[in-house]
């Protein structure tokens, strides 16, 4: 019951806003500024109608939402399996990360924008970099919280695996990384939202399909409506994919207990003894 | 009966500080003996060096005559604090298959052995549930069945019963007397309560102020059958638990220390960190 009317909640307060700003919109005869309901009306017209004016996926799905979604899922999870697997090794290792701390922290004081002319020189102004450029900045908060999770495995639960004479894979694989995984979920969804936004500003420049190139090339031909519908396309997939990224958490993390099922356990155990 | 524990010299150092020095017992097979001892006399020390996880300064350990040097593999260590020495990812039968995956090759005979070591603590129909869905003495529980799901020559427990309530403490007892009549195990049971070392142990081994020694070794001339309200009344427990209670506090110059729960954990606090000081030392050497 309650679970039903905060999620009305939610959405109530989104719906309100939506209305306001169709209203504020409607008023006021600033082109700059269409209504959401031609933004909508817009998009369904860019993404959801064929070249011959039917109901359909048009070709820009295919030749610019399609592929920057992919780069940005694709850094990403490049970015998720180095950053995993070397941020366990470092953070295992006595000495690891003392060396390369410092090299670390000047890396992520780096805005990833800024590197965008690095790249380029680097790798051309291709897939390949767009690519890279989104890997390199999802990188770090998947390695850092992947370092303090690994280095969080409880003191008692070392010993009660030493004292089982646990190999290393089985260690590693069912205690070390478990025991890191809260942690490093943390800074998946935290790469995520970064992948997303490197996905936009890798395409500000070079070619000209994709969405950050689309959402530049409106704003340069004063299409404002074909602007504002890039930038809620890009809203709308930021939140999917994080929608998608929370599910497969929730599905990883079941053992964690919520707040609520430690209530009611404790309530029911305890006349068990 | 054979020996099946041997401790012979035994001393370990944190630095300039002595936690235990000349230590010498044995612990026959199928005996559960039990360590009592004054708070933060170096009892976990003593325990941790029998397990393998630390190395002793001095002396040595023999585990059914082979030096002890790492941790044994059949051993198995019941902690005290279970909400940490299970591990909350797995469900209660992971936990417990948890040390067979070494052990137990095939996976059915795995389950079938993790099922049956549930089933000798009473906890047969909470497999599939996560610990924290257990209350702290099912928990405990697991950890024993975990531990016994190995068939250890040796079980090694340190204060298992220290972090439930009376009534639970009283119910895990009389299971751990039950368990190690059907089994035969042999056990090691650390423990700041003179009580629970006379009603549970075949030997009490009463330890002095830290560092730690031997300073008597009584056997419990009590009938195998225990009864937590017979035993306890019987006049020979009362004897016994006094003998012990005048070993430990009225040596010249031991007083009681006045908060002793909270000294036992300030001294494991100050062990364990030197422990941890003289591991990140030996690895830079």
């Amino acid at each position: 019951m309650s679970r039903l009317s905060g999620f009305t909640n939610r959405w109530l307060v989104f719906l309100t806003a939506l209305v306001l700003w169709q209203l504020a919109t409607a008023a006021s005869d600033n082109v700059f500024f269409p209504t959401p309901w031609q933004i909508i009306h817009h998009g369904w017209s860019l993404w959801f109608t064929t070249a011959d004016g039917g109901f359909g996926l048009s070709d820009s799905i295919f030749e610019d939402v399609l592929p920057s979604t992919a780069r940005a899922v694709g850094g990403w999870a490049i970015a998720a399996a180095i950053g995993i697997t070397l941020g366990a090794a470092l953070g295992r290792s006595r000495t690891g990360m003392q060396y390369v701390e410092p090299l670390f922290a000047f890396f992520r004081a780096l805005p990833s924008p800024a590197l965008l002319p690095v790249f380029i020189g680097l790798i051309g102004i291709g897939s390949d970099m767009k690519l890279s450029l989104i890997a390199f900045s999802c990188i770090w908060p998947v390695l850092m919280n992947t370092v303090d999770g690994v280095r969080s495995v409880d003191s008692v639960k070392t010993d009660t695996a030493r004292s089982f004479g646990t190999p290393r894979t089985q260690w590693v694989a069912m205690v070390v990384l478990p025991a890191a995984l809260p942690k490093i979920f943390a800074g998946l969804r935290l790469s995520l939202s970064i992948a997303v936004i490197l996905m936009v500003v890798s395409e500000l420049v070079g070619e000209s399909s994709g969405i950050g190139a689309n959402l530049v090339d409106a704003k340069a031909a004063f299409d404002f409506l074909s602007m504002w519908a890039w930038i809620v396309l890009i809203g709308i997939i930021g939140y999917v994919l994080n929608l998608a990224l929370l599910a497969v958490e929730r599905r990883a993390l079941r053992w964690q207990p919520t707040r609520a099922a430690v209530a009611s356990a404790k309530q029911t155990t305890k006349a068990g003894g | 009966m054979p020996t099946m524990l041997e401790v012979r010299g035994l001393a370990h150092r944190y630095g300039s500080y002595a936690a235990v020095e000349n230590l010498s017992f044995t612990v026959a097979e199928d005996e559960l003996a039990c360590i009592v001892g004054p708070s933060g006399c170096g009892k976990s020390t003593l325990l941790r060096c029998v397990a393998g996880l630390i190395k002793p300064t001095a002396g040595g350990v023999t585990l059914h005559g082979d030096p002890v040097d790492g941790v044994p593999a059949d051993l198995a260590v019941v902690f005290q604090d279970y909400s940490r020495s299970l591990f909350p990812w797995l469900s209660v039968r992971g936990n417990v298959e948890f040390p067979l995956r070494t052990r137990v090759s095939n996976r059915t005979e795995r389950r079938k052995r993790a099922e049956e070591a549930l089933a000798w603590v009473g906890l047969e129909a909470a497999g599939s549930k996560y610990p924290w869905q257990l209350s702290g003495g099912m928990q405990q529980r697991v950890s024993i069945a975990r531990a016994l799901a190995c068939k250890p020559a040796l079980l090694l427990m340190d204060e298992p019963f220290a972090s439930v309530d009376a009534q639970t403490r009283a119910d895990l007892e009389d299971l751990l007397l039950r368990v190690r009549r059907e089994h035969g195990s042999t056990v090691l049971l650390v423990t700041h309560d003179i009580d629970e070392s006379v009603y549970l142990g075949d030997r009490v081994l009463v330890l002095s102020k830290s560092p730690a020694s031997i300073v008597a070794d009584l056997t419990v001339t009590l009938p195998a059958q225990r009864d937590q309200i017979a035993t306890r009344g019987s006049a020979r427990f009362v004897e016994l638990r006094t003998e012990i209670a005048r070993l430990l506090h009225d040596r010249p110059g031991a007083p009681p220390p006045p908060n002793a729960a909270n000294s036992d954990a300030l001294a494991a606090e100050r062990f364990l960190a030197a422990e941890r000081e003289e591991a990140r030392q030996q690895s830079s050497h």
